[in-house]
């Protein structure tokens, strides 16, 4: 015991535990920028007449904060705590892995500070600016590094599959960036896109799509692939299936950006192509969600005492639910009648709380406690107050923006008999209102699980010590 | 050659090794190995 104590090396969980806390903490600043905007539809006056707080420069700081703050954190602490465990190896590259937390942070805040100020590329979920884009790239190839390196080094015949999602996403966002950032500086904080028109436009589409399909998917099935088994206390259902859902979303993901661009100056069959792909996206998103769900068979009980799990699985019926109605959406007919309404609001957020954010979350509670020496969070009651905050907010938000996105999109494409439109434009933007209303609230209470969680992490941490866990001896599984 | 012809060849191939993933995955002398990799997770902490 003394030899093998002596030769035991502790996993690098200090930049795990940052990460994880920094999550957290953006997840309350970027749903509270959304909360903020939620607010400015139903009460315009809450721009404050000042360019630096309008919509137009707050959203775009809402989207990054809660993809690229909240989202990226959550990956970057759950892919190093994952990738050491089933590599059984220490990170590689040393203070490499830090250098990735303490420039991940710099790029949110140049983000925090430059969105407001007005600094923009004017791409979604690509606004910041050439000079912070380069840091990106940087901190991206170091991320690359330490994680390929790890995996080099495993002590483990198998890569797990959970490894395969994370490195997926790494090496995908890594090709979307570079490529949709590519630009020409005017001067520093000035740049123009190096695609011009319908060019720059599917560039920016396959960027955009494939941010929701390798950012938001592939990372957090990574996370799922992990978390869920280890919370279930059983292997994954179908390691096959993971291994030809995996390999499906990587073939057809690429393909589905053009549906963003349906009615455009876009190719006809560019459009069909994108659709028709998207509609294939349908079978690997369940197979996914169907691997994750099985892994409980026999064991749902385990949902009416298991908070932490309850996060993981309703999660999953998020993704099951978005990965329907977002091929659906993609049907041209369809898309006719939901594009430019808050229908696409709704879908984003459908997934984005209901799927990334709610993985994460269960993800989090998982590890925190193990990361501060405790069995378990400080409260579990306060897990499950943010569970159903979460949840009711969610149904509130999806429902409003449902009823909101379908209502605009019949009211604009409303025919009088002599040709002339039924309803001017403010006639459909008075009639969303109430539901603006209702979204907020969804909002708040969203907002408010969050503010839950920080409380109970805070504590958490407090009543225990960092603690960095052992690294298994290698000859146990020789 | 022509440009369309080459995007034919990327496509069929690509769907020609999805099509040899599946049935790697799902060979029998897979199994055991599939088995060592599901339970990777459960080997520490």
């Amino acid at each position: 015991m003394s030899l093998n104590s002596s030769q035991a090396v502790m996993y690098n969980d200090t930049v795990v535990r940052q990460f994880s806390i920094m999550a957290v903490i953006w997840g309350v600043v970027g749903m509270l920028v959304g909360v903020i905007i939620a607010a400015q539809l139903y009460i315009p006056e809450l721009n404050l007449g000042l360019p630096w707080t309008s919509f137009g420069r707050l959203r775009p700081l809402h989207t990054n904060a809660v993809i690229f703050a909240f989202g990226g954190s959550t990956l970057f602490a759950t892919s190093y705590y994952v990738v050491q465990r089933t590599c059984q190896t220490r990170l590689f590259g040393g203070s490499l892995a830090s250098f990735t937390f303490w420039a991940w942070q710099l790029v949110i805040v140049a983000a925090a500070v430059s969105l407001p100020l007005g600094f923009t590329q004017g791409k979604e979920y690509a606004e910041l600016e050439w000079p912070i884009d380069i840091l990106i790239a940087v901190v991206w190839v170091s991320y690359a590094i330490v994680f390929f390196g790890t995996i080099a080094k495993r002590k483990v015949k198998h890569i797990y599959v959970a490894n395969w999602f994370f490195g997926a996403f790494i090496i995908a966002v890594a090709l979307l960036h570079v490529v949709n950032s590519a630009a020409i500086p005017a001067d520093m904080m000035k740049s123009y896109s190096a695609y011009a028109g319908v060019q720059d436009a599917m560039v920016q589409w396959w960027y955009g799509h494939n941010a929701v399909g390798f950012f938001l998917t592939a990372g957090f099935l990574g996370i799922m692939y992990y978390f869920v088994p280890k919370q279930v206390e059983r292997p994954v259902y179908s390691y096959r299936l993971s291994i030809v859902h995996f390999w499906a979303l990587i073939f057809t993901y690429m393909w589905a950006g053009p549906h963003h661009l349906h009615y455009t100056a876009l190719p006809d069959w560019t459009q069909s192509l994108g659709m028709v792909f998207s509609l294939i996206l349908l079978a690997p998103s369940w197979g996914g969600m169907i691997n994750g769900m099985m892994t409980m068979s026999g064991a749902w009980h385990k949902l009416r005492e298991d908070p932490i799990l309850r996060f993981l699985i309703v999660s999953l019926s998020f993704y099951g639910m978005s990965t329907f109605e977002g091929p659906m959406m993609a049907i041209k007919t369809v898309n006719a009648l939901s594009h430019y309404t808050d229908w696409t609001v709704g879908h984003v957020h459908s997934g984005a709380l209901g799927w990334v954010g709610l993985v994460s979350m269960g993800a989090l509670y998982y590890m925190i406690p193990r990361l501060f020496g405790q069995k378990q969070m400080y409260s579990i009651k306060a897990i499950e107050l943010h569970f159903w905050m979460a949840t009711i907010g969610i149904v509130l938000y999806i429902a409003a923006m449902w009823i909101a996105g379908v209502m605009q999109g019949l009211m604009w494409r409303g025919v009088n008999a002599d040709g002339t439109l039924t309803y001017t434009f403010v006639e459909s933007v008075k009639a969303t209102y109430p539901f603006y209303g209702l979204r907020l609230l969804g909002g708040l209470l969203y907002l408010g699980g969050m503010v839950v969680m920080l409380w109970n992490v805070l504590k958490t941490a407090s009543q225990g010590q960092s603690v960095n866990a052992p690294i298994p001896p290698v000859a146990a599984h020789a | 050659m022509d440009i369309n012809t080459l995007r034919i060849i990327a496509t069929v191939a690509s769907f020609v090794v999805f099509i040899g993933i599946v049935v790697w995955a799902w060979s029998r002398r897979r199994e055991a190995d599939f088995k060592d990799a599901a339970n990777l997770p459960f080997e520490q902490d």
